[in-house]
């Protein structure tokens, strides 16, 4: 990868209790790109989207965004460098007391003293870009999944971000929002310059849209590179996650005693 | 025994992190130079946690006091001593029962909303995604709330004892016949401003201050499952009403109890 690195994950080890849910991870996002972090669930993907954004400490190594390490920051200094990042998180998170208009103006009404006819026409060009230039007087209870994540994904864009992750965008979504969401994540992307995590087990989904690919594993990276090396992997693990078959290295049964033995235990 | 002395320690020490989370929560919330921006929505907050308790406040209010009322003319009618039915009411609603009752309801009413809201707003990522657009919840929804209460509960606590001592007035002197004049002008002459109104006007902002402070550390802390919300609604209205009991023997003490 030669293009210029906009976050660099080093040596990162991350503990929840005993158990390493990271343990000497390594991985770059270059800018420009749409970089996708696939794995099972349970490998800590949303868990890594907090390390980047500052919320949870690594226990080792480091995150450097623009070369800051994110977690030596002050306050001041890590919610300046939160500008630059926008998080698109899996339930949309929209404030349920303000109508989505009042959702995607908050970061400007926030952080900036723009007047109120201003604020109005970012709001309605960040909707536009959504196509829900229609729904903004609507409640965050009026509207389904994935208008929330739309909407979600209109106030992250707000502030004209450099980065954006997504956690888990497709979780849930019919293919019609899928096919929505993708084509917005990739346009975004293209039009406003935006480099993008997208955290994910969709595998087809994310490899159509993504330059990049990360597959994690045991708290570790199992394999990398575009979609298309990633297809012609030829480790049986990798393999077994992009196809999904249900049993391969990733076992089918959770460790357990012997079936036999086990089930003896009822006879006796 | 040694299980027992163990999980007795772990209690200990599992207490004093909590007490000292809240702390935090406190020092980051508050100590900073507010902008006109808090005061709005410290103004938003009071609508919702003061406006909104007044109803239940002002008929506790009137109840109280109507019972006080009848209650008092019973005893002291025995010893001819009805005319004292003023000072009776007025002294004990201004001293102990406006601030405590009121803060007591205060905590059921606006404390567990307010928990139940700061958690679910956590459960629902919206604490986090603030952060994420560089927003400090603290300073956002923790702190005007906190400043809240603090003004809502001396201003709820006054109408519940004004309201109270109409109701007492109501009992005594409409419905039993105790002379209006000698109700009032012995009243007035015997509360004093300093001594009692002032006094349970500090007792009901010390509450305020307390029941909100424990209410949205409960919430900011809650494990955020809808088990883990139920159980901090709880946990608020139990502690609140618990350390309103307790602060009221302490500030009882040191304002009438001539022990210090």
């Amino acid at each position: 990868m030669s293009e210029t690195n906009l976050l660099k994950i080093e040596n990162l080890t991350y503990y929840r209790g005993d158990r390493a849910i990271f343990d000497g991870l390594d991985l770059t996002i270059s800018e420009g790109k749409i970089t996708a972090i696939m794995g099972p669930s349970g490998t800590g993907k949303t868990t890594l989207l907090k390390l980047i954004g500052g919320q949870l400490f690594p226990d080792k190594g480091r995150i450097l965004f623009h070369g800051q390490d994110i977690h030596k920051l002050s306050q001041d200094d890590l919610y300046e460098a939160r500008r630059k990042m926008g998080m698109l998180f899996q339930s949309g998170a929209l404030f349920t007391d303000m109508s989505v208009y009042e959702n995607v103006a908050f970061p400007l009404r926030e952080h900036t003293d723009l007047p109120e006819n201003i604020i109005r026409t970012m709001v309605l060009l960040k909707l536009q870009a959504v196509g829900l230039r229609g729904a903004k007087d609507l409640q965050p209870s009026e509207l389904s999944g994935g208008m929330s994540r739309r909407v979600a994904l209109a106030r992250a864009i707000a502030l004209d971000p450099h980065m954006i992750m997504y956690d888990e965008p497709f979780a849930g979504q019919d293919p019609i929002s899928m096919g929505v969401l993708m084509k917005l994540i990739a346009t975004l992307n293209k039009a406003l310059g935006l480099s993008s995590i997208v955290v994910s087990h969709d595998v087809a989904e994310v490899t159509s849209i993504a330059d990049y690919c990360y597959v994690l594993s045991n708290g570790r990276v199992m394999a990398e590179g575009t979609p298309d090396e990633l297809n012609n992997n030829d480790s049986e693990q990798t393999s077994q996650f992009l196809k999904g078959n249900p049993d391969g290295p990733v076992k089918f049964h959770f460790p357990a005693l012997d079936y036999a033995e086990d089930l003896m235990e009822s006879v006796k | 025994m040694i299980n027992y002395a163990q999980r007795l320690g772990a209690n200990a020490i599992d207490s004093f992190a909590t007490a000292g989370r809240a702390a935090i929560l406190l020092f980051r919330s508050i100590i900073r130079w507010p902008s006109l921006k808090d005061l709005y929505l410290t103004y938003i907050q009071l609508h919702s946690i003061g406006v909104q308790s007044l109803l239940i406040i002002a008929v506790s209010g009137l109840f109280i006091g109507m019972v006080l009322g009848l209650q008092g003319y019973t005893t002291l009618v025995k010893f001819g001593a009805e005319s004292s039915l003023g000072p009776l009411v007025a002294l004990s609603i201004v001293r102990e029962l406006g601030p405590v009752v009121a803060a007591l309801l205060f905590a059921g009413r606006a404390g567990s909303a307010l928990t139940a809201e700061i958690g679910l707003m956590k459960a629902t990522e919206q604490l986090a995604s603030m952060e994420m657009m560089a927003v400090n919840p603290l300073h956002r929804i923790i702190a005007p709330r906190l400043f809240a209460g603090i003004i809502a509960m001396p201003l709820l606590a006054s109408i519940f004892s004004a309201v109270a001592i109409l109701g007492g007035s109501v009992v005594g002197v409409n419905w039993l016949g105790v002379d209006s004049g000698g109700f009032w002008s012995s009243m007035q002459s015997t509360v004093d401003w300093n001594n009692d109104v002032l006094n349970g006007i500090i007792k009901s902002v010390v509450f305020g201050f307390f029941v909100t402070w424990i209410a949205v550390f409960r919430g900011y802390d809650t494990v955020p499952t809808s088990e883990g919300i139920s159980r901090s609604t709880t946990q608020t209205v139990v502690h609140a009403s618990l350390a309103i009991l307790a602060l009221d023997f302490l500030l009882t003490a040191l304002m009438f109890g001539e022990i210090v």
